[in-house]
């Protein structure tokens, strides 16, 4: 079957445009990179409060009496620990363990909801199908649904002024339905930036309407746009992992650092065996942070040594524009993953002297109220 | 976006001022708007033998590195030595105070493989 390639606008495309966002294709979607500037809009989130479109990420719902067994077969964080209107960070695996996607599992009264990575929805779809029995309704809400992302020091202030939900009441991973401008949402106590923050899903014909309305309920604390480009300098500098860069289907969650969301305990589920194995057997290598001495950043496929000899690879990197210095997520054999090991990291040519440093790079607490 | 009808320009984004056998080399605006926020520019010491369409230097950016190719073979005769400093000058001010370096031509017929203003501008319009 022919598939098409033809890039998908979000329902923010037209605000982009006026606002002066360099666009680009990003995951099958013409997304905003960048509006002011990386910088600007990283410190904007970092100090005030910024607001992302990323309406392109996947949204599945999951109904019918199997939902629960379903989604402990298919993820490896604890399900049933999820209580209605709780949210839980997760991962999907292969059999031999390798991440499908991660993911973030909502309960609902009714239902649950998924929320995947768009690089990834069509194969997480086509995944989740054909491991779905037949009392497991799986719907993919993706092209109905917008969702913004407010997020930073004054994203409370900003949210509540628009509605009547006590937000304050909402804690980290955790969500509420209700209207926000007087539109059916749900508004949701997390984000990819370290700072505290929502993620407002809404219908996407409200979607002019609701971006108005946050910009000018944010209008006294200046609020202001960020792209993908600041999202994934804050997301760095907290080492979130980013599928397609840190995290894939050769990666498992315990090698990642995920072994946090991972419940070998919880019973039988996908890639459990081979984490089992790899667990007691001991990792071969592990997701470190590493900071690199100059201005030059380590970056995506640039090799790390050790003595000359190639222990590792870097996955993400970047200059963090909140500590003023190069950083990286590498993935490198264990007995280098001690913090204080001094490495090397082959900069297209450019060595460059690195060392272990502990993680997050960045000092903030998204949970703290 | 602009971009200075005195100049001309390579496809691979820089520009190049003639003025005798000297150009004066930097990005274009594209350029600098394609990289965004510009954190270390690697130079190369005045002196240094250029190669036209080769890589003299490259560009770090918060999101991307990028390398810069010299516009016309020669010696390198000055660098910004602001940029060591002050690499968001690229940014701020692409053609004037973020120019990159100086090159001492020593043939000056890869003049006629660069673009004038207007071809330059219709060739980033996609």
């Amino acid at each position: 079957m022919a598939t098409t390639t033809v890039t998908k606008k979000t329902p923010f495309y037209d605000k982009h445009v006026a606002a002066g966002a360099k666009m680009a294709e990003f995951a099958g979607y013409w997304m905003p990179i960048r509006y002011d500037g990386d910088i600007a809009e990283h410190q904007r989130v970092r100090t005030n409060v910024g607001v992302f479109d990323v309406s392109h990420m996947g949204e599945f719902y999951v109904t019918g009496d199997g939902a629960l067994d379903f989604l402990q077969q298919v993820t490896v964080n604890d399900v049933s620990k999820l209580a209605v209107y709780q949210a839980q960070y997760s991962a999907m695996c292969k059999p031999d363990g390798g991440i499908v996607d991660d993911l973030i599992v909502y309960r609902y009264p009714d239902k649950f909801m998924l929320v995947v990575n768009a690089s990834n929805m069509e194969k997480d779809f086509n995944w989740l199908q054909s491991n779905c029995p037949k009392n497991v309704k799986l719907e993919n809400a993706s092209d109905r649904i917008a969702l913004l992302a407010v997020q930073g020091p004054n994203a409370l202030a900003v949210v509540q002024s628009l509605t009547k939900v006590n937000v304050p009441a909402i804690k980290f991973y955790w969500f509420a339905e209700g209207e926000l401008d007087g539109v059916s949402m749900t508004i949701s106590r997390t984000g990819y930036t370290g700072e505290r923050g929502y993620e407002l899903y809404f219908d996407e014909k409200y979607a002019d309407q609701i971006w108005n309305a946050v910009m000018r309920a944010g209008e006294k604390f200046n609020i202001g746009l960020a792209g993908l480009g600041a999202r994934d300098t804050l997301r760095l500098e907290m080492k979130y992992c980013l599928y397609g860069n840190d995290i894939d289907e050769t990666t498992h969650p315990l090698e990642a650092g995920l072994g946090w969301i991972t419940k070998l305990n919880k019973g039988e589920f996908l890639g459990k065996d081979v984490m089992v194995k790899a667990k007691a057997e001991g990792l071969k290598r592990k997701l470190i942070g590493i900071e690199v001495e100059g201005k030059i950043p380590a970056r995506h496929g640039y090799d790390v040594l050790k003595n000359g000899k190639i222990i590792g690879q870097v996955t993400s990197g970047t200059f963090s524009p909140s500590l003023q210095k190069a950083i990286a997520m590498a993935y490198v054999e264990t007995p280098y993953a001690e913090k204080g090991t001094a490495l090397t990291v082959n900069a297209r040519g450019r060595e460059l002297s690195a060392k272990v440093i502990p993680t997050p790079f960045h000092n903030g607490d998204p949970s703290k109220d | 976006m602009n971009f200075p009808e005195n100049l001309l320009y390579a496809s691979s984004h820089e520009w190049a001022q003639v003025s005798g056998t000297e150009a004066t080399v930097g990005i274009t605006e594209y350029a600098q708007s394609e990289l965004g926020d510009i954190i270390f520019v690697e130079l190369p010491s005045a002196g240094k033998k250029v190669e036209a369409g080769k890589p003299f230097g490259s560009i770090e950016a918060v999101k991307t590195v990028s390398d810069l190719y010299a516009p016309f073979s020669g010696e390198i005769t000055a660098v910004n030595e602001k940029l060591k400093d002050e690499p968001e000058l690229i940014n701020k001010d692409c053609y004037g105070g973020g120019w990159i370096v100086k090159i001492k031509i020593s043939d000056m017929s890869a003049k006629d493989k660069l673009l004038p203003a207007k071809v330059y501008r219709e060739s980033i319009a996609h």
